[in-house]
């Protein structure tokens, strides 16, 4: 076990490295940081101190090295535009983000799974045929519709629900929620469904045909065969084994969740991450959109981390003895 | 009172095109401490009748006639919860594939447990104890350790005991065998057999066993019972039916499965199925294209193919080091000569490394040491590509599974033309084409097969259909790998007849490789014996099997049921 997770890690070492390279690269190539800082009226002179203090003078191997270890210790660099440190607009925006997505991804898969597992299990029940047929349309709307219908069914002719932005925060020093006030969770209702709609329709279609495939395995008849309950052979025989393959998928998507919450965030206000980085694209804001791209890819690698133990943990047969 | 009796059961599978017959009118009893057997081909409703009598018939699939009694009492059409106390607490079912019939993420422990606290009013621990010991009656050695395993860690053999162990922990009053042992080597068939024997003693319960094999019954049955097509043909004692049967069908099916106690020209047929000998139409290679460009006897080596100490090895134990890595010997310096003209037969059981040869030989993997030598060439040292199609041309491979060795994508008359297409042996499309009708006709199949889907032919065609393929690029030397280890033994003989036809008259040379003696008896001129990648004895066909040689050979001999032996007891 130690031994599987310390390879990973080692794994996951690499592929960090290799996104900070093209994070690094992005400053490289994408603009002139000098010409970003410096006014119209900036002498030659000012901008040659300029580009010496920011360490552009240095070989590529060296700020590539510096770059590493600043990021390594959350070291991001200042926003052009907005002049504050990276770091602390990150700080500001991650947890918006994070709730938002976490939400989302709890209902997809606390409405997803159920509803999989049943569709598989009724297959011919006009129940599944009318779930499979609102998932078709759930995975072919495109978010930002979604979106808008809820904000204009319930947030401007109901008037239940806020239209916009995360409602009243509590700070807590190093993270400001909003599940702790009643606003806070008013205004998260309509955008984590909005973000979950995809997610759960693909984790329904996924779990259905994955569940079908498994219940027609020699293991699962011989169960029925030896008299076992229907509830012990749905669930603990056949779900289990239908989620060793979906678990990968359900990771990647709850990665995507996280990286790609920018549409909705858009749509609703919501000030998280993906809002940030909109604005920052929108402004060359370089260090911004580097940061971004190495915290994501610190997503990605973490939950590919997560899923990989999970793995090891359900499925016995990943267990190489020695 | 029987223990179990089934009365007019017919159990139809209705569809929009009309309902499907699968099973007629079938009247059987049987009785506690009795093994029946159900013999038949594929298709002939053997498992429908299981899965009718625990009402686990698979959509739509319904008993539309007829009654299940289990000690007098009517058990079908019972609400599924009643019925679930019948599943495995008086009615026990043991599998085919011991692979696949066991939950790979619970260990066996927690599978056995489960299944005996539903049924048997027991405690955790009491469970526990009375599983262990059900473990330890069907032969598993370390029962108290063994049991913590998961599935994956048993072998194929230990694994068919655990679900026996599994169908039998309620104590269950009949037991349901469907073709426990077909997936298993000869050696561990016999070891399945006999523990299946020694619990029918022991316990009293009543088994049966549904199997296409005649050598399975002969062994362990003591009545039959022979299904055709959904029918009924015939019932008797195993003495009766397979020494002296009455039903012509019956007759046929013991006559068609292969020898072993003495070598034939040709296999008999299955005459009662119609069309069985599909006439096959001769080739004279003197002026058939299949003819063309081959030096006939001309060839000046003594051998055609000599494999010498040949070594493969797959890596087991991935490493940076190469002290810390491991390996499997799949083949461990192998050597043999093939004349031409000659088949050489390659007998093992799974494991052994025969495969392995075989895919050494034509190159789809590459040997770690040792030499295949080619009409006096080396393959292995040969560099450029085209100089191995050269050779790659003269030899091709059968496989044994029909049904996924054909492009179901393409036209059998473009996969019959691919190889011809391929190393360009024909001139113009058109020649192509007609080389390939009249190839399907010489197989047996006829031109027209040549428009239809892989999907659109039975098991038996589609095999004759690789034989049309491999022999399209006029090959001088065919490996044949179980070609007919996926076929009923109706089948298995009009191939094997076909291949012996087509072997004389192209004066064919022939690696055949097969897990089963007596058709190894039949087919082969010289057979070489296998054994965990090393080759244990070589000699003449009749000589090694009247006077093996070799323990490991005289062990796999003894182990071959002897269906003929029999009647004449």
């Amino acid at each position: 076990m130690l031994f599987f997770i310390g390879r990973r890690l080692y794994q996951a070492a690499l592929v960090m490295l290799t996104v900070a390279l093209i994070a690094f690269a992005m400053f490289q190539y994408v603009g002139d940081p000098v010409s970003n800082l410096a006014g119209q009226d900036t002498t030659v002179a000012e901008r040659e101190l300029l580009k010496e203090r920011l360490g552009l003078n240095d070989s590529v191997l060296e700020q590539f090295s510096r770059f590493v270890i600043n990021a390594v210790q959350g070291e991001f660099g200042v926003s052009y535009r907005m002049r504050v440190p990276v770091r602390d607009l990150i700080a500001e925006r991650f947890p918006a983000t994070l709730e938002l997505s976490m939400m989302s991804a709890f209902l997809a898969l606390l409405v997803g799974i159920p509803m999989g597992v049943y569709t598989a299990l009724n297959r011919d029940s006009w129940l599944s045929r009318s779930f499979m047929t609102l998932s078709l349309i759930g995975i072919s709307l495109p978010t930002f519709l979604i979106g808008i219908f809820l904000i204009l069914f319930f947030g401007v002719i109901l008037q239940w629900l806020p239209t916009f932005g995360r409602g009243e925060v509590v700070d807590l020093g190093w993270w400001s929620t909003g599940m702790l006030t009643g606003s806070g969770w008013r205004s998260m209702i309509m955008p984590a469904i909005t973000l979950a709609v995809f997610q759960m329709t693909l984790i329904v279609r996924l779990i259905r045909a994955e569940m079908l495939e498994v219940l027609r395995t020699d293991y699962i008849k011989f169960a029925r065969a030896r008299g076992l309950s229907e509830r012990s052979i749905s669930f603990s025989h056949a779900l289990k084994n239908t989620l060793v393959p979906v678990i990968t998928i359900i990771g990647l998507q709850i990665g995507s969740l996280i990286a790609f919450a920018i549409i909705t965030e858009s749509v609703f206000q919501w000030p998280g991450m993906g809002l940030l980085f909109i604005q920052a694209i929108g402004e060359v804001d370089i260090p911004i959109m580097s940061a971004y791209l190495l915290l994501i890819g610190f997503v990605f690698v973490v939950i590919n981390l997560i899923v990989d133990i999970l793995y090891y943990t359900i499925d016995p047969r990943l267990r190489v003895e020695k | 009172m029987p223990l179990l009796q089934i009365r007019g059961m017919r159990v139809e599978f209705p569809s929009r095109r009309g309902s499907v017959t699968a099973v007629r009118d079938v009247n059987f009893e049987l009785e506690s401490g009795e093994i029946l057997g159900i013999v038949g081909e594929s298709g002939a409703g053997k498992s429908t009748i299981a899965n009718a009598i625990l009402g686990l018939l698979e959509p739509p699939g319904i008993m539309s006639r007829g009654e299940v009694l289990l000690d007098g009492e009517c058990i079908d059409g019972l609400p599924i919860e009643l019925m679930r106390k019948i599943r495995g607490k008086r009615i026990g079912m043991i599998f085919q594939d011991p692979l696949t019939s066991l939950n790979p993420l619970q260990t066996i422990e927690e599978q056995l447990v489960e299944t005996i606290k539903i049924h048997l009013q027991f405690g955790e621990s009491e469970a526990q104890k009375h599983a262990i010991s059900m473990l330890e009656q069907v032969g598993i050695p370390d029962p108290d350790i063994r049991i913590k395993h998961y599935p994956h860690q048993f072998s194929g053999g230990m694994r068919q005991r655990v679900v026996i162990a599994l169908s039998l922990c309620a104590n269950p009053e009949v037991i349901l065998a469907d073709e426990p042992t077909t997936a298993l080597d000869v050696s561990i068939q016999a070891q399945i057999l006999d523990l299946m024997r020694r619990l029918v003693r022991e316990t009293g319960v009543g088994m049966i066993i549904i199997t296409h094999d005649m050598g399975v019954i002969s062994e362990i049955c003591d009545r039959v019972m022979v299904m055709y097509r959904g029918d009924v043909v015939e019932t008797g004692p195993t003495r009766k039916i397979l020494g002296n049967p009455d039903h012509p069908y019956t007759r046929s099916l013991i006559s068609a499965v292969p020898r072993a106690d003495r070598r034939m020209d040709r296999f008999p047929l299955v005459e009662y199925i119609e069309a069985a000998g599909t006439p096959h139409k001769p080739i004279d290679v003197q002026d058939h294209w299949l003819g063309k460009a081959r030096n006939f006897g001309g060839s000046k080596n003594e051998f055609l193919v000599s494999v010498k100490d040949l070594e493969m090895r797959f890596t087991t134990v991935r490493s940076m080091f190469k002290s810390r890595r491991r390996y499997l010997k799949a083949v461990d310096r192998v050597s043999f000569d093939i004349r031409p003209g000659e088949v050489l037969g390659l007998v093992g059981e799974s494991g052994s490394g025969k495969s392995t040869v075989a895919r050494l030989i034509c190159g789809i993997y590459k040997p770690y040491a040792g030499q295949v030598v080619f009409d006096g060439t080396d393959l292995t040292s040969l560099g450029s590509r085209r100089q191995i199609n050269i050779y790659r041309r003269q030899m091709q491979m059968i496989f044994q599974d029909p049904f996924s060795s054909l492009n179901a994508r393409m036209r059998v008359a473009d996969i019959v033309a691919e190889p011809i297409r391929f190393h360009r042996l024909a001139s113009s499309n058109k020649e192509v084409l007609a080389i390939v009708d009249d190839l399907l006709d010489h197989v047996g199949l006829g031109a027209a097969a040549g428009k239809k889907f892989p999907h659109e032919f039975s098991g038996g065609q589609r095999q004759r259909i690789s034989i049309a393929r491999a022999l399209a690029t006029r090959p001088r030397f065919l490996i044949c790998d179980e070609p007919t280890s996926a076929l009923d033994v109706s089948i298995q003989a009009q191939i094997l007849n076909l291949l012996k036809d087509l072997q004389e008259e192209l004066q064919l040379t022939m690696l055949f490789i097969s897990h089963d003696l007596p058709v190894i008896r039949q087919v082969c001129d010289r057979v070489a014996v296998m054994r965990d990648g090393k080759l244990v004895e070589e000699a003449k066909t009749e000589d090694l099997f009247n006077k093996p040689q070799n323990e490991y050979t005289a062990h796999l001999l003894k182990l071959m049921p002897r269906l003929h032996s029999h009647g004449a007891k």
